[in-house]
C-alpha cells in the first residue's frame, strides 16, 4: 500500500501540523499584547453602570480570567486552550459580552460560506473553460481581446475591484443596492420572496468574486493547456489521425484539470480572504463583517476564534482536495 | 542594451515601464512639495481638480496632487522594503531547502508551505492590531515582509533543484567551489532575474494588502499613502457629497500601479523564459 | 514493376527560427529522392543531427512551425493512385494516417496519454479510424493482436507509467501496426533502451514486417540494428542522402567517403586495431560549407567538391551515392 505511505500519511502529518502550529499562533498572538482584556472588561461594565463590592468583584474577575483562558501559568493555560477547542468552545466574545463567540459565528457563517462555495466554484469552472478554450485555439482574437482584460482585471486587489465594482454599479449606475444580505428587520422566511432580496444584495459582491477568480483562473488555465498542448502524447494523438475535438477533451483538458485542482488548493487560502475583505466592502453579513466589527471594537476574542476556525476550515479544504486527487490522476494512485 | 531594446518589443513592457516612470516622477515631486502633508487646512478645502489644484482638494483642506506624491512615494517605500527583505527570506530559504535538500529541504519547505496554506491575512490582522499604536512605514514593511516570502522560497527552490543537476554544479563542486561561492557565483546569474520578478509581484502584493489594512484602519492614518488616502476619502463620505475627485485619485493611481507592475513582471519574466521567447525547435 | 509505395522528390524542409529579430535556417532536410518499395524494411542510418527525425517528419506530413516545407514533393501510392501528400486536405490526413501510414515516435516513452488506461488509448486509435466498433470490440481487437505478437494482454489494464521503458515501446510499436498500414516510420526505436530489451523490440519489428508484407521505414543512427533488420539502407549527412544501397552492399562496399568512416568505426570481431572515426564534427545545420557538405572532412576532396553539390549516381540498378569522387569514377577518369 505505498500510496498510503507515499501519498496520505504525510498529508495527514502535514495537516495535522499545520492546524497545530496555525492554533498555536492564534494562541500566541494575543498573549503578546499588553493590554489587560479582564481589565478592560471591568472598566466597560463599570462605565456601563454596574457595581459590585470588593469580595464579588474578585470572584468576577477570576471568572473572567477563567472565561478569558488567562488562569495559570502560560503552559497550564495553553493546556486549557487546547482542552477548550476540543470541546468546540472559542471563548466569550469582549465586546458583546457574554454572548459566545461560536453563536456569533454560527449566524454569521452561513452567508460567508454560501457566498464563498458558489462564487469559488463558478469562477474555477468558468475560467477552465474559457482558458482552455483560449489556450487550446490560441491565435484568435476573442482570445487575445480576453486575455488583455484579464490582464488588467487580475492585479487588482478584492479591496480596491469590489470597491470600484461599488462604485460603478451601485452610485454612478445605481442597479444595485449599495449594502448586502438583508435590509434591516427582514425576517427569515422560506419564501421565494426573501430569496431573491438575498441574491439581489448578494449580487455585487458575488459578481466581484466572480469577476477577480475567472480572470486567474483564465490565465492559469490558458498558460497550463499551451503546456499540456506541446506534450508528447498530444503530439501523438494528432500522429494518430484522433479528431480534434477527442484530442481537446480526453487528451489536453483531462490532463490540464491536474495542475489546476492542485492550484485551486494551494489558492484557498487567498479566495477566502478576498472574499472576506468584499464583503467588508458590500457589508455582507458574513464573517467579513464580524470580523470587520470586531476589529473596530477590540473584541480580540472574536477575532481569534474567527481566525481559528478559518484555519481549520481552510486546511480541511485542502485535505480534503489533496484526498479527492488521486481520483484524477493514476500516476498518484498507484506508484 | 540589447536586453531592453527587445523587452520595448512587447507592448506590455512598454506600457508599464511609462506608467511606472510616470508615478515615480510623481513619487520624486513630493521631494518638492510646498505643504507637509500630514498638515490640515493648506488649501481651499473641496475644490474640483482645477489647474491651481491639479487634482483638486480634500475635505482636510489638503491639495490632493501633492497628497498624492506623498502617497505614491510613501507606498513605495513600504513595498520596496518589504519586497525587498522578504526576498532575503525567499533567496535563503529557497537556496539552502534546494542545495541542501534531505531533511534540511523537506522542514523548509514544510514551514513555507505552513505560510502558504493558513490564511494569512488574517493572522496579519492579529498582528496589526498589536503594534497599531506603534505603526510607521518600516513596522508595516516589517510585518509584511515577514509573510510575503513562501511562495517565491517554493519557486526558487525548484530553479535551483535543477540548477543542482546541471554539469558546472559537478565540475564546480569537485574542482573544490565552496558551497557559498558556489551559490553566489554560479547560481546567481541563473537566479537574479527570477528574484527581480518575484520582486515587482511581491512589492504588488505589499500595497495591495497596505490599501487593506487602511480601509481595516490598521495602519497610522497621519502618513499619506494610497489606503490612508482612501479611507479618510471614505470616512468623510466623500462619495455621498460628490466630491468624486477624492475617490477618484487613489484608485486611479492605485490601480495604474497595480497593472503596470504587473505587466511588467509579466513581460520580463515571458522574456526569460526560453520556451516562450524561441519557437519550438523540432528533433 | 515494383512501384514505390512511398516516394519524395528533392524534398526541401527548413525550420526557420526567428528570435527578436534575428533568423536563423536550419536545412534539415536538403533535397532527398526517396523511393521505399513494398515489403520492405528501408534504413536511414546517419548521425545525432543530420536531419533524420524531420525526414520522417516530413514523410509523414506532420509539418508545423517552425519547420516548413520549403520544396519537393512526397507521394503515397494509396490503393494504386498516387496521391501528392502535400495537397491533401487535413480531413484526407487524417484518415489516411494510421491506416495507410504510421508513426512510432522517438521517446516512446512519454507519447501515451498518463490518464488513461492502454486499452483506452487503443479504443481511442481505433474508433478514430474504424466506425460503428462498441467499447468493447475495440478491447477485443487489440488483445487479438497483442496475442498475435506475442505481448502479454495484461499491459492492456495498466497505465503507461506502470510500465517499462522497453515494454512502452513494443506497445507503441504494436499499436502502429494495429491497423495493419502499407507504410510504418520508426523514429529511433531502440535508443535509451538496453541491449537485451533492443533485442525484442527488434524481433516485433521483424515479426510485424513478416506478417503484415508491408514497408518498414527505420531511423537509428546504430549500424547494427540496420545489419540486423534493414533490406535497404540509406546513409544520411547534413541533410542530404550520400548514399543508398541493399544493407550487404553498404557494409561490404561503401563508396562514399563518409559511408566508409562510418562502416570502418564498427567494432568486428576479432579485429583489435582501433576504430578510426571521421575526424571533424558534423556542421551545423544552420551553417552549411559549400558545395559538398561533407568536403571539409574528406581526405580525398576534390575542387569541385568545395563548389558544388554533388550529383547522385547510381552504380548499378540499386546501388546510389552522392559523391564527385564517384562521379569521376564512373566517368572513367580515376580507376
Amino acid at each position: 500500500m505505498t500510496f498510503v505511505k507515499g501519498y496520505l500519511i504525510p498529508r495527514l502529518i502535514q495537516y495535522v501540523l499545520v492546524i497545530f502550529l496555525g492554533l498555536t499562533a492564534v494562541f500566541i498572538i494575543p498573549r503578546l499584547t499588553p493590554s489587560d482584556p479582564v481589565n478592560r472588561t471591568i472598566i466597560q461594565l463599570r462605565s456601563m453602570g454596574s457595581y459590585l463590592d470588593p469580595a464579588s468583584m474578585n470572584a468576577f474577575i477570576e471568572d473572567l480570567n477563567e472565561l478569558y483562558g488567562l488562569t495559570g501559568s502560560p503552559l497550564e493555560q495553553y493546556g486549557a486552550f487546547w482542552t477548550r477547542l476540543f470541546k468546540g468552545n472559542f471563548g466569550v466574545s469582549f465586546f458583546q459580552f457574554p454572548t459566545p463567540v461560536n453563536q456569533l459565528i454560527g449566524v454569521a457563517l452561513p452567508w460567508t460560506l454560501g457566498m464563498l462555495l458558489t462564487t469559488t466554484v463558478l469562477a474555477w469552472i468558468l475560467g477552465n473553460i474559457i482558458g482552455g478554450l483560449a489556450g487550446y485555439f490560441g491565435r484568435s482574437r476573442w482570445s487575445r481581446v480576453v486575455d488583455v482584460c484579464t490582464m488588467i482585471i487580475r492585479p487588482i486587489p478584492y479591496y480596491i475591484f469590489a470597491f470600484a465594482l461599488m462604485l460603478l454599479l451601485a452610485y454612478v449606475i445605481p442597479l444595485f443596492p449599495v449594502s448586502g444580505g438583508i435590509p434591516i428587520g427582514r425576517q427569515f422566511s422560506w419564501t421565494l420572496a426573501y430569496f431573491l432580496d438575498v441574491l439581489k444584495h448578494a449580487f455585487l459582491p458575488a459578481l466581484s468574486l466572480v469577476l477577480l477568480g475567472t480572470a486567474v483562473w483564465f490565465q492559469t488555465m490558458k498558460l497550463v493547456v499551451q503546456n499540456v498542448n506541446a506534450e508528447d502524447f498530444v503530439q501523438y494523438a494528432k500522429f494518430g489521425g484522433l479528431r480534434d475535438r477527442k484530442i481537446a477533451t480526453r487528451y489536453v483538458i483531462r490532463n490540464a484539470m491536474l495542475p489546476q485542482i492542485t492550484s485551486l488548493a494551494l489558492s484557498i487560502g487567498q479566495i477566502f480572504s478576498g472574499a472576506l475583505i468584499t464583503e467588508i466592502v458590500f457589508s455582507y453579513p458574513g464573517l467579513g463583517m464580524l470580523l470587520y466589527n470586531a476589529i473596530i471594537t477590540g473584541d480580540y476574542n472574536l477575532i481569534m476564534g474567527i481566525t481559528a476556525l478559518s484555519i481549520i476550515g481552510i486546511t480541511t479544504a485542502i485535505f480534503v482536495i489533496d484526498l479527492l486527487y488521486p481520483l484524477f490522476d493514476p500516476r498518484v494512485r498507484y506508484q | 542594451m540589447k536586453v531592453l531594446k527587445d523587452l520595448f518589443e512587447d507592448y506590455r513592457f512598454v506600457v508599464s515601464f511609462t506608467i511606472l516612470c510616470a508615478l515615480l516622477l510623481l513619487a520624486i515631486l513630493s521631494l518638492f512639495s510646498p505643504h507637509d502633508p500630514t498638515l490640515w487646512g493648506t488649501a481651499p478645502r473641496d475644490i474640483k481638480p482645477s489647474w491651481e489644484h491639479l487634482f483638486g482638494t480634500n475635505s482636510k483642506g489638503q491639495d490632493l496632487f501633492w497628497q498624492a506624491a506623498f502617497a505614491v512615494r510613501n507606498s513605495l517605500i513600504i513595498a520596496l522594503i518589504a519586497a525587498s527583505l522578504s526576498r532575503v527570506i525567499a533567496v535563503l530559504v529557497g537556496m539552502v531547502a534546494g542545495y541542501k535538500g534531505g531533511m534540511t529541504g523537506t522542514v523548509l519547505m514544510f514551514f513555507s508551505d505552513v505560510f502558504l496554506v493558513i490564511p494569512l491575512f488574517l493572522i496579519i490582522v492579529m498582528l496589526a492590531m498589536l503594534v497599531r499604536e506603534r505603526m510607521n512605514l518600516v513596522t508595516l514593511g516589517l510585518l509584511l515582509a515577514a509573510f510575503g516570502w513562501s511562495w517565491d522560497a517554493r519557486v526558487i527552490r525548484s530553479q535551483i533543484l535543477s540548477l543542482r543537476e546541471r554539469g558546472f554544479t559537478q565540475t564546480a563542486v569537485l574542482s573544490g567551489t565552496g558551497t557559498v561561492r558556489l551559490v553566489l557565483n554560479e547560481y546567481m546569474p541563473f537566479t537574479t532575474p527570477l528574484i527581480f520578478s518575484t520582486l515587482i509581484n511581491n512589492m504588488a502584493w505589499v500595497i495591495g494588502l497596505e490599501i487593506t489594512l487602511a480601509f481595516l484602519g490598521l495602519v497610522n492614518m497621519d502618513i499619506p499613502t494610497l489606503g490612508t488616502m482612501l479611507q479618510w476619502a471614505i470616512s468623510y463620505q466623500a462619495i455621498l457629497l460628490g466630491y468624486w475627485w477624492w475617490i477618484v485619485t487613489p484608485i486611479v493611481l492605485s490601480v495604474l500601479l497595480f497593472v503596470a507592475l504587473y505587466w511588467l513582471s509579466v513581460s520580463i519574466s515571458e522574456y526569460l523564459d526560453p520556451r516562450t521567447r524561441i519557437q519550438r525547435v523540432g528533433a | 514493376m515494383n512501384k514505390p509505395v512511398l516516394r519524395t522528390e528533392n524534398l526541401k524542409a527548413f525550420y526557420v527560427l526567428d528570435v527578436h529579430g534575428d533568423q536563423t535556417v536550419v536545412k534539415a532536410v536538403n533535397g532527398v529522392n526517396l523511393h521505399i518499395r513494398e515489403n520492405e524494411v528501408y534504413g536511414i542510418a546517419g548521425e545525432s543531427g543530420c536531419g533524420k527525425s524531420t525526414l520522417l517528419k516530413t514523410l509523414y506530413g506532420a509539418i508545423e512551425p517552425p519547420l516548413r516545407l520549403m520544396g519537393g514533393k512526397v507521394y503515397y501510392r494509396v490503393v494504386d493512385e498516387e496521391l501528392d501528400a502535400s495537397r491533401l486536405s487535413a480531413e484526407d490526413k487524417r484518415y489516411l494516417r494510421w491506416e495507410f501510414i504510421s508513426y512510432v515516435p522517438q521517446g516512446s516513452m512519454s507519447v501515451h496519454n498518463p490518464v488513461l488506461k492502454l486499452k483506452e488509448t487503443f479504443h481511442d486509435f481505433i474508433s478514430a479510424h474504424l466506425s460503428g466498433k462498441t467499447r468493447e470490440e475495440a478491447f477485443e481487437i487489440a488483445k487479438a493482436w497483442l496475442v498475435e505478437l506475442g505481448l502479454p494482454t495484461k499491459i492492456l489494464d495498466a497505465y503507461p507509467h506502470q510500465l517499462s521503458g522497453g515494454m512502452k515501446q513494443r506497445v507503441t510499436i504494436a499499436l502502429a501496426a494495429l491497423l495493419k498500414p502499407k507504410v510504418i516510420i520508426c523514429d529511433e526505436p531502440t535508443t535509451a533502451l538496453d541491449v537485451v530489451v533492443q533485442r525484442g523490440v527488434v524481433q516485433l519489428l521483424k515479426s510485424i514486417q513478416r506478417e503484415l508484407q508491408n514497408s518498414i521505414v527505420l531511423v537509428t543512427h546504430d549500424m547494427g540494428i540496420h545489419a540486423n533488420v534493414a533490406d535497404r539502407i540509406a546513409i544520411m549527412y547534413a541533410g542530404v542522402i550520400v548514399e543508398e544501397a541493399p544493407a550487404a552492399t553498404v557494409f561490404g562496399s561503401p563508396q562514399h567517403p563518409y559511408t566508409r568512416y562510418l562502416i570502418n568505426s564498427l567494432p568486428r570481431f576479432g579485429d583489435k586495431s582501433a576504430r578510426e572515426s571521421a575526424p571533424g564534427n558534423p556542421p551545423l545545420l544552420s551553417n552549411l560549407p559549400g558545395g559538398c557538405p561533407f568536403h571539409p572532412r574528406c581526405p580525398y576532396v576534390l575542387e569541385i567538391c568545395k563548389r558544388e553539390m554533388p550529383e547522385t549516381v547510381a552504380l548499378n540498378q540499386n546501388h546510389k551515392a552522392a559523391c564527385w569522387l564517384v562521379v569521376e569514377r564512373e566517368d572513367g577518369k580515376t580507376p
